[in-house]
């Protein structure tokens, strides 16, 4: 295990939301309801456009996890490496049209039974200054 | 929806869905995320591994629709979900996710939840916490 820098951070990633996005996401994995495909059911329940579905926030967040996990200063063994634990905590809706900015820190990094747990933690917000999620990201290397 | 009374105890609606063979190539397309021991069976078998995997995520995101489901639909109810990815999903096997509601506090319902796929938890120890209420 490399001398992981806690605390760490990484620069700001910027991210469009485009409708068509949404709705390939949202056939990717299921999601039918109408709000997440036609403008009209979206606005009719509140939202100012198509809506994202929860899980897409893993789409807007990709760009700023990318760098985390691929720092040599983490020194993460990426052909050992598996995503081990995900949590995410909700605010504001995510609608087409909107952009998100999401930075990324080192949380902790830390060994359990042979495996070397490294956790990130995002943070997303929208154009209004508004948070959309958070999340803890754990990614397991086994052996270190 | 939402027939179910989301008290301690109560079963939320199972959700079942069998993702065909190219839903990881789907999941890669709309997630930007390609690696190939998803969408490469013959890689995958290289690295040791029985065939190509679905994506933790996408796993994750039936257990997030189940969630939601419960919470009525909106997708607001939903407002925190947390996991644990361990045994690897396979496409063309279907998965189930369940769940029990373990306490409500206020307006917030906690459930304990779980994706199992042929007697396999694919994601485990899963905690969703919904706050019903939002009507479509």
């Amino acid at each position: 295990m490399a001398d992981a820098p806690t605390g760490k951070r990484y620069p700001p990633f910027e991210y469009e939301v485009g409708r068509e996005k949404i709705r390939e996401y949202a056939n990717a994995v299921g999601e039918s309801n109408p709000v997440h495909h036609d403008p009209e059911a979206a606005k009719a329940a509140g939202f100012r456009g198509v809506v994202a579905p929860p899980m897409f926030c893993v789409v807007y967040s990709a760009g700023a996890m990318g760098p985390a996990i691929l720092d040599p200063e983490m020194g993460i063994n990426l052909m050992l490496m598996v995503h081990g634990e995900q949590e995410f905590e909700w605010g504001e809706p995510v609608c087409a049209g909107d952009t998100i900015t999401t930075s990324v820190q080192v949380k902790d990094v830390f060994e359990k039974k042979g495996m070397t747990f490294y956790v990130f933690e995002s943070e997303s917000r929208n154009q209004d200054g508004q948070t959309t999620v958070k999340g803890t990201w754990t990614n397991i290397v086994r052996g270190g | 929806m939402a027939d179910t009374k989301l008290e301690p105890g109560a079963a939320l609606p199972a959700l079942s869905v069998t993702p065909d063979k190219y839903v990881p190539h789907r999941y890669a397309g709309a997630s930007g995320d390609f690696n190939p021991i998803h969408i490469d069976p013959e890689f995958a078998k290289a690295v040791g591994l029985p065939q190509n995997i679905l994506h933790g995520l996408y796993s994750m995101a039936q257990v997030a629709r189940a969630a939601t489901q419960a919470g009525g639909g909106d997708p607001r109810s939903l407002r925190r979900l947390s996991v644990q990815f361990r045994g690897m999903g396979v496409p063309e096997q279907e998965i189930t996710v369940t769940g029990t509601v373990r306490e409500v506090k206020n307006r917030r319902v906690i459930v304990d939840t779980v994706a199992e796929q042929g007697g396999n938890q694919i994601v485990r120890n899963a905690e969703a916490e919904i706050e019903p209420g939002f009507t479509e």
